[in-house]
């Protein structure tokens, strides 16, 4: 039997009990409208129009997780800290947490590189709040990785290598049967001759300058190509050759390159490999080293051709306080303003590329040439065509053109 | 064959490379990156051939009394003094003897050689702004406006002029449009020089780079 107190505590019991079960039925119904709590705080909005695909032109396993921020993110209360992201093989179990990103954007990309191709994933996103408080999770499903046999972005890249290649070879071809190809005169590489037979007159010795780039670099093969050229006219002369280099597989491939062009002008005598020397991989060191060298061997020509930096000038105005006669050449188009303003010659851009062709003459070589300058023309059309296009609003050529 | 193979080589390796450009799929997907770590791995060894072609070349000045040969021993000092240390002693890390030197001797040194520039511009500006000529003039003109447009004093002269009319408004214009063209011309006459030269190469047309015709 109860006593009165026993009947007075177990009322004063029950208020708590009655105030934790309002509670819980105002967080319940505060759910049910999107604004609910968790027991760790607010419950924030869901990541917004979240979607999966398999990442398009790869070599597959990769999927692309994308979403839009929260309502709750940077925007609304701004309580979303970051956004967790779970994978699974299955659509309503097993998922796990592959990575947590940061909030603050209004579009996120997450790529997950840790998956197998040709198998179904299923995502689950959710934004969470600095308390620790989750948003409803949204299931977004199947995708399945798979790898790709053409790059979709790159049909304009190819159509313009079609044609380029076609032109150059539709040209070699033609030279190769004989027929008379003009090639305009440069007047830097005409100058070559003269060049090399001033050092001779002189009796000074000639300074060919390959770039500072390694041979991974189209430049430094064409400098190395013109050097070809040029031993062979310091062979024919008997002049003495001189080339610093700040690579090393750049000094091996310039060594065989002037050892054969002195074997094949008959003089092997003449050469000996000191001509190519190795300085140092450092650009400054390297500048350092060639403006010595100029200043204790007074060269009476000096070659640049190949890729150049900031030391492009302080070689370049080197060798004009010596006197020589300097000819540079480089598509590096930040450098050839110095070029201009220091050397007596400067190939601009493409005429680097062309001067190992036209110093041989052999007519395969400047049918490339014209084949290159048929393109050029070509993409000049494309420019005039796609500028008249766009006065008129029609955006098909720019975006046929455009490279992603 | 001591010409063919390279050439063969060369084939091989410039149509992968194209091939892979387009087609992400294995095996041509992960072609550009092994042929880029397998020329880092030569260039490694290739960088031994670099210091033996120094050090032989250099201890040859010394040993026959070369004129200016007393630079060689520096040189060979200043290649051991580095070598050592990063390889023998402490290794390249920080607070170890190479670092010790690469922070003290080799970075002003460098800096010293990069702050030369400074004057070269200023001896070649010289030069190139003489108004000789109505090309030399407009690059004198030009070079003018730019100048004071990226200095504070041009937009202090011109603060009488409306909003877009000031110096530093003419000098983004001289930078953005004629400029800018100018160099996508170069730019674009370069990258097809650069296939041309490339088809050559790969084609076996151009092989002067391996030392013949």
């Amino acid at each position: 039997m109860r006593t009165p107190r026993s009947r007075r505590s177990g009322r004063s019991r029950s208020v708590p009990v009655q105030v934790f079960l309002l509670a819980v039925t105002i967080m319940a119904a505060g759910a049910s409208f999107g604004v609910g709590t968790s027991s760790s705080g607010v419950r924030p909005g869901p990541p917004v129009n979240p979607s999966v695909r398999d990442r398009p032109n790869d070599a597959g396993c990769a999927i692309e997780v994308t979403w839009e921020a929260s309502f709750d993110d940077s925007r609304g209360r701004g309580i979303v800290n970051s956004y967790s992201i779970f994978r699974s093989l299955e659509a309503v179990s097993g998922f796990a947490n592959v990575a947590t990103i940061n909030s603050g954007r209004e579009r996120y990309l997450y790529v997950d590189e840790k998956v197998e191709d040709d198998k179904r994933y299923f995502y689950k996103i959710v934004a969470e709040t600095g308390s620790g408080a989750f948003s409803e999770p949204s299931v977004i499903g199947p995708v399945i990785s798979s790898a790709q046999w053409f790059h979709t972005d790159r049909y304009n890249m190819l159509f313009a290598l079609i044609i380029v290649s076609a032109s150059v070879l539709i040209f070699i071809s033609m030279a190769r049967k004989g027929k008379e190809l003009y090639i305009r005169p440069i007047a830097g590489l005409q100058a070559v001759d003269e060049a090399v037979g001033r050092a001779t007159e002189m009796g000074r010795p000639v300074l060919y300058i390959p770039g500072i780039l390694d041979m991974d670099d189209v430049q430094t093969i064409a400098g190395v190509a013109i050097l070809g050229r040029v031993a062979r006219k310091t062979a024919e002369y008997e002049t003495p050759l001189s080339v610093p280099v700040s690579r090393s597989v750049v000094m091996s491939a310039a060594q065989e390159t002037v050892k054969e062009a002195y074997w094949d002008m008959g003089k092997p005598d003449a050469y000996h490999p000191e001509m190519v020397r190795y300085l140092t991989d450092d650009q400054f060191g390297y500048a350092a080293g060639v403006d010595g060298i100029m200043l204790r061997e007074k060269p009476a020509t000096v070659f640049f051709m190949g890729a150049f930096y900031a030391e492009s000038l302080i070689l370049a105005e080197t060798g004009h306080s010596i006197g020589a006669i300097q000819i540079a050449g480089t598509a590096m188009t930040s450098q050839l303003p110095f070029f201009v303003t220091a050397c007596d010659y400067t190939l601009i851009g493409e005429e680097l590329f062309a001067a190992g062709a036209y110093l041989t003459e052999d007519p395969r070589l400047l049918g490339s040439l014209k084949g290159q300058d048929v393109a050029k023309g070509l993409a000049i059309a494309f420019i005039v065509i796609g500028i008249i296009l766009e006065s008129f609003g029609y955006h098909w050529l720019t975006d046929f053109l455009k490279v992603n | 064959m001591r010409r063919e193979f390279p050439l063969v080589i060369t084939f091989v390796c410039g149509i992968t490379m194209i091939v892979q450009f387009f087609i992400p799929h294995e095996p041509f997907g992960g072609m550009k990156s092994y042929f880029q770590h397998s020329y880092m791995i030569i260039a490694a060894f290739a960088m031994l051939l670099g210091i033996g072609n120094l050090t032989k070349i250099h201890v040859k000045k010394i040993r026959d009394k070369r004129p200016q040969w007393g630079y060689s021993i520096v040189l060979l000092a200043g290649l051991l003094g580095m070598a050592i240390p990063g390889l023998f002693i402490g290794g390249i890390k920080e607070d170890t003897i190479f670092d010790f030197l690469f922070k003290n001797a080799h970075v002003p040194m460098q800096s010293t050689m990069f702050s030369l520039l400074a004057f070269f511009v200023a001896s070649a500006s010289y030069r190139a702004f003489r108004a000789r000529t109505v090309d030399a003039a407009l690059l004198l003109i030009a070079g003018f406006v730019v100048m004071l447009g990226r200095a504070p004093i041009g937009d202090y002269l011109t603060s009488f002029m409306p909003d877009g009319w000031q110096m530093s408004d003419y000098a983004n214009w001289i930078m953005a449009i004629p400029n800018t063209a100018g160099q996508r011309a170069i730019m674009m006459g370069a990258a097809l020089g650069v296939v041309a030269t490339s088809l050559r190469v790969i084609l076996g047309i151009e092989r002067s780079y391996l030392g013949g015709e």
